[in-house]
């Protein structure tokens, strides 16, 4: 259940850009989340409510965009979709590929007052 | 974006206001006319979620390579042969060069306590709640150990194949440790830790003739998840090809 530490860097950093942005509430918040990365979106909205009690955020609303797992093929070098970390190439079916995009994890956007 | 009070329209022309014979008449940017609703503004921010915990990772890495010690973070689920591989590996090397141990499980000095009758400085982080280490920890139990330079520091991290993977340490690397008493196909079902990790040892191999483990399919699912993992199989119980990993720690330190 690392999501709780996640989201307790999330109030950390919201605090931070409160103190530096000049607001008092956090009304809405957009986490960014790879689709490859190690969090799983329900349970942050499951513990969300609970981690933001009390503080800038209570009550706010949790939005998601998913950012799209990409890799690059080590046999037909070509860019090739990842929706798992063991997917084949979408091109050659080869089996090694790297991972370029999809493990991320951020705050991109929020809505103060 | 509106630069003044945070609206989503630079325009004027649909300030969120109630109809559309207002928008048309109502002057925009009169800043006593918004209520607290509409002095909501937007920020575009770009904050890893780990960002706190990777600037601790660095503060550590920095600190370990200019004192020469050499870190590993060992993880598996529990009961992969963890603490095992390190009493065998502390036996085998101590007197090579200096080693110190941080220990990290939820609960209990258990583990600390194995690796202190082998004679080495260990450390035990008990994380309660929490199911992984995290760099800030791993700091300070580094200030209170007093770690030697030019030594080897093995982080054995909580015994969970999930959560782990996401909390860089400012370890070298990751040695994830799997056992041939566990499925074949763990690479696939907890990939994010086969794909965080560099070396994956396997472990128990001399119980392969008692045991449905197919050695080459889950080589094959640990490449697939993690191109560049290297792999060694090993007993640290029966020293069968142990040498393949002292080896390899050997290579690494230079005291």
């Amino acid at each position: 259940m690392h999501e709780l530490s996640l989201l307790e860097n999330v109030r950390t950093i919201l605090e931070e850009h409160a103190k530096n942005q000049n607001f008092e509430r956090v009304e809405e918040v957009t986490l960014a989340i790879g689709a490859l990365s190690c969090v799983e979106v329900e349970a942050l909205k499951f513990a969300f409510q609970s981690v933001m009690k009390n503080s800038l955020a209570e009550n706010a609303t949790l939005h998601f965009k998913t950012i799209e797992g990409q890799g690059r093929c080590q046999h037909c070098e070509k860019l090739t979709r990842m929706e798992m970390l063991y997917d084949v190439c979408q091109h050659c079916g080869h089996s090694r590929v790297d991972v370029i995009s999809g493990l991320e994890m951020k705050i991109t956007e929020l809505k103060v007052s | 974006m509106c630069g003044i009070c945070g609206c989503s329209n630079p325009t004027g022309k649909f300030s969120p206001i109630s109809s559309k014979a207002d928008l048309l008449t109502m002057p925009h940017h009169a800043p006593e006319q918004h209520s607290p609703a509409e002095k909501a503004r937007l920020i575009e921010v770009e904050d890893d979620l780990l960002g706190k915990n990777n600037a601790y990772a660095a503060e550590n890495r920095a600190y370990f390579e200019k004192n020469n010690i050499f870190v590993l973070n060992l993880v598996s689920s529990p009961g992969a042969g963890k603490t095992t591989l390190l009493v065998e590996t502390i036996k085998a090397l101590k007197d090579k060069f200096p080693i110190a141990v941080i220990e990290g499980d939820q609960q209990t000095e258990h583990d600390a306590d194995r690796i202190r009758a082998t004679g080495i400085r260990a450390l035990q982080i008990n994380t309660g709640r929490m199911c992984h280490l995290d760099a800030h920890g791993i700091g300070h139990a580094v200030q209170s150990l007093g770690i030697e330079k030019n030594s080897f520091l093995a982080i054995e991290n909580v015994g969970n194949l999930v959560c782990p993977s996401s909390f860089d340490l400012g370890e070298a690397h990751k040695v994830v440790v799997l056992s041939v008493t566990e499925g074949e196909d763990k690479p696939l079902k907890y990939p994010d830790m086969f794909h965080a990790a560099d070396l994956m040892i396997l472990n128990k191999i001399d119980l392969l003739p008692y045991v449905d483990f197919d050695v080459e399919r889950c080589e094959e699912f640990a490449r697939r998840v993690n191109p560049k993992i290297q792999i060694l199989k090993l007993s640290a119980t029966k020293s069968d090809n142990f040498s393949s990993w002292t080896d390899w720690l050997t290579s690494k330190i230079k005291p």
